[in-house]
């Protein structure tokens, strides 16, 4: 708990960012489907034949997973890429359901008598719309906007896997750092903003279904409208425009131990601004946005690269893979900078008494025990060619049951608790001295290399060659226990990703 | 303003509602129309302002048929006073009587003279009800702020669709006092519909029996009473026990 507002003070202009860049998020994306929605629901109550298939087209997007849409949404061009637009689309998408149904259910549920009564006053339709139909279900309109709303501040914390910014942030890094601190300082806000939306349109939506509508209720509604909406501008002009390096990483500690060292090396020796786009989801969404441009620089891992992001087949030689993916990055707009100086290969992981009392410490003995154990690997693992399927055939493993799928940040965790017996790994993770694992020896050479490689957008490190001669003065000197090192003093540690990483330059500068 | 209905019919799906209706009603008039439940009565006070339109013949108001007029012109020449009311729940008393000449474009305070003249007449006194809400209004007082918005443009027709229909006896009996009042100094052409022969007879000049579709009489009291078609007889009989 005290620990939760160290964070909060140590963090305060960063928290205050995250939380208007959540708001903005919620707002816009709320404003954009009241604007679109209240028309279709208008639609749909008069012209059900219209109004029906838009409605059912919404609520399949409604039961579509958030990961999953802004999976579909990333490579589409205009709304897609890495980013607030992506969430932006993804959020507008999923606030139209409520909306156009609690309009299409107002409009509906009004008295006939009433409507007979416009008509018969010779109102025209639209006079009718705006002021009759318009005012008598504007409560169950807000009543949509409401649950849009919280939904949107839900939604916005997963949208932090595309970089889109907001509290979603802190719960990401707070997960890939095992850090239950860094979780609830992003969940503990984003849950009183929930209640906040919630509470404020709910109060707003009593005082109007109270049907007398006190002169000052529908000016207090305006008055929130517009303040929400002007912290969400404040929030937009905070965060300027212009132009500045953007580096990114995938979503666990050492990725994102690495995008602080790339971020700080342009910082400290190109002297460039540079904005962090850390805790991004996965080798997938990092790729799409180093070729769109939305950043300019992240650390790749040479096997990954051939195989996950060139689909070629594996190979076993480090040098070799380097060089082919070198020539494929430069075909395609991305240059790769030598490489940093360890390779963060997969691990195969046991706690460390298990493999002491059966003398386990090559992979090759791991087939006899197998079958007595369970395992659990991330998503990554299990699909890829060169994961789970390929290690099963080359050293003939069966465990107990189906392996479990679980997040990376978690096996460690969950092999320390005895959840599992063998989990795969990242063989610099700072967590395998910590939490007393053991890692076995790849004595088949199934895994291939897995070199560090900053990639760059081409046309950035043209315009900006200081950019590769500041990660140059970094190349080669990170050991895999240089790695290693950082990796547990963020995750063991829990210290800051920043200041592990400032001291590591500080001692190369020192000429330590 | 005179309103002529020739040969006029109307079918709602397969079922046919009103069958060659054809009578007229004169400048300042009063004419109850009287009826069973689903003689058609509604429909044909609906094809006078034009939110229905006849199937065959024709309707004319003022020498024109309602079909070459436009429906918000016809309908700001006829006011309406529904049996439910249908006084807007979002407006005060003062909005609802002053909504129709708003949209016509009276300036504002022509507007919110004819208000205080209408609720006036109508027997609420504006200081007490101009800005009361419409759930805090009796039956009573609501069927009068009907009558008041239905007059507020001064529309030279009025159709009223069992107007008093909801109240209980008491303020029925009052209402068709005031109706009479508000008549003699109006002198508007109505068209009433209703079910309750006794008030036909209180408040009308002259009055037309449907049955089926079909007008089976039209006239003054003293031509009904002596009329011998059975469904009139009935009715004329109901008024008086």
């Amino acid at each position: 708990m005290i620990s939760l507002f160290q964070f909060w003070s140590s963090h305060a202009s960063e928290l205050w960012a995250l939380l208007g860049q959540h708001v903005a998020l919620v707002v816009v994306s709320t404003a954009a489907a009241v604007a679109a929605g209240v028309p279709i629901g208008v639609i749909a109550a008069r012209r059900p034949r219209v109004g029906a298939p838009i409605a059912a087209a919404a609520s399949v997007v409604q039961t579509v997973p958030s990961l999953a849409l802004f999976g579909f949404l990333l490579p589409l061009p205009l709304v897609g890429g890495v980013g607030a637009r992506t969430a932006l689309a993804a959020l507008i998408l999923y606030a139209l359901l409520p909306i156009i149904r609690t309009t299409a259910a107002g409009i509906r549920s009004i008295d006939p008598a009433i409507l007979e009564a416009a008509d018969a006053m010779g109102m025209t339709s639209r006079q009718r719309l705006m002021g009759v139909e318009f005012p008598l279900a504007l409560p169950a309109i807000v009543a949509g906007v409401r649950v849009s709303a919280v939904v949107g501040v839900g939604t916005v914390t997963i949208a932090a896997a595309i970089g889109a910014g907001g509290l979603g942030e802190y719960i990401y890094r707070g997960l890939s750092m095992v850090d239950a601190t860094v979780i609830l300082a992003g969940a503990v806000p984003a849950a009183a903003l929930a209640m906040l939306v919630d509470g404020g349109l709910l109060m707003i939506e009593r005082a109007l279904s109270a049907r007398r509508r006190a002169p000052g209720t529908m000016r207090a509604a305006f008055t929130a409208a517009t303040m929400m909406a002007g912290v969400a501008a404040v929030a937009l002009a905070a965060t300027p425009r212009t132009e500045r390096i953007v580096v990114g990483s995938k979503n666990f500690t050492e990725q994102v131990i690495l995008g602080e060292l790339m971020a700080q090396a342009i910082e400290r020796y190109a002297g460039l601004p540079v904005d962090r786009r850390l805790n991004l989801g996965g080798t997938f969404i990092c790729d799409r946005a180093i070729q769109t441009g939305d950043i300019d620089l992240y650390v790749e891992y040479s096997g990954t690269a051939l195989n996950a992001v060139f689909k070629r087949p594996i190979q076993r030689d480090s040098r070799a893979v380097l060089d082919e993916i070198r020539e494929r990055y430069a075909d395609s707009g991305r240059s790769m900078l030598m490489p940093l100086g360890f390779s963060n290969t997969f691990a195969i992981l046991v706690r460390a008494a298990d493999a002491r009392a059966r003398g386990l410490t090559r992979l090759s003995q791991l087939a006899e025990h197998a079958p007595k154990w369970r395992a659990a690997f991330g998503y990554e693992f299990l699909e890829r060619p060169d994961g789970f399927r390929g290690l099963a055939d080359t050293y003939r493993l069966r465990f107990r049951e189906q392996p479990r799928v679980m997040d990376l940040t978690l096996v460690y965790r969950a092999l320390a608790e005895g959840q599992v017996d063998v989990v795969a790994g990242d063989a610099t993770a700072g967590l395998i001295e910590a939490l007393g694992l053991s890692m076995l020896e790849d004595d088949r050479q199934y895994f291939p290399p897995y070199d560090a490689v900053p990639v760059v957008h081409s046309a950035t490190l043209l315009r900006h060659p200081e950019i590769g001669r500041a990660i140059g003065r970094v190349s080669g000197r990170v050991t895999a226990d240089t790695m290693r090192r950082m990796n547990y003093a963020v995750d063991a540690r829990r210290l800051d990703p920043a200041a592990v990483v400032a001291a590591f330059l500080d001692e190369l500068d020192r000429g330590v | 303003m005179v309103i002529a209905f020739e040969g006029v019919q109307f079918q709602r799906g397969d079922c046919t509602v009103l069958r060659d209706i054809t009578f007229q009603v004169e400048r300042g008039e009063t004419v109850a129309l009287v009826g069973r439940s689903g003689a058609g009565k509604s429909t044909l006070l609906k094809l006078i302002n034009r939110m229905l339109e006849p199937c065959g013949g024709r309707v004319l108001v003022d020498g024109r048929d309602t079909r070459t007029w436009h429906p918000t012109a016809l309908r700001r020449q006829t006011g309406y006073v529904l049996q439910e009311v249908g006084l807007f729940p979002h407006m005060t008393v003062a909005r609802n009587v002053g909504l129709v000449p708003t949209l016509a474009g009276w300036p504002t305070q022509r507007v919110g003279e004819r208000i205080r003249e209408l609720l006036d007449l109508v027997g609420l006194p504006p200081g007490e009800f101009a800005a009361r809400w419409p759930d805090e209004l009796s039956g009573g007082e609501r069927q009068r702020v009907g009558v008041a918005r239905a007059l507020a443009a001064d529309p030279p027709v009025v159709l009223m669709d069992e107007p008093f229909g909801a109240l209980d006896p008491i303020t029925r009996a009052e209402l068709h006092r005031e109706f009479g009042r508000i008549q003699r100094r109006v002198r508007k052409t109505i068209v009433l519909v209703t079910h309750d022969m006794r008030e036909a007879f209180a408040l009308a000049d002259r009055i037309g029996v449907l049955d089926a579709g079909l007008l089976v009489a039209c006239g003054p009291r003293s031509a009904l009473e002596t009329s011998t078609h059975p469904t009139v007889r009935t009715l004329v009989e109901s008024a008086f026990n």
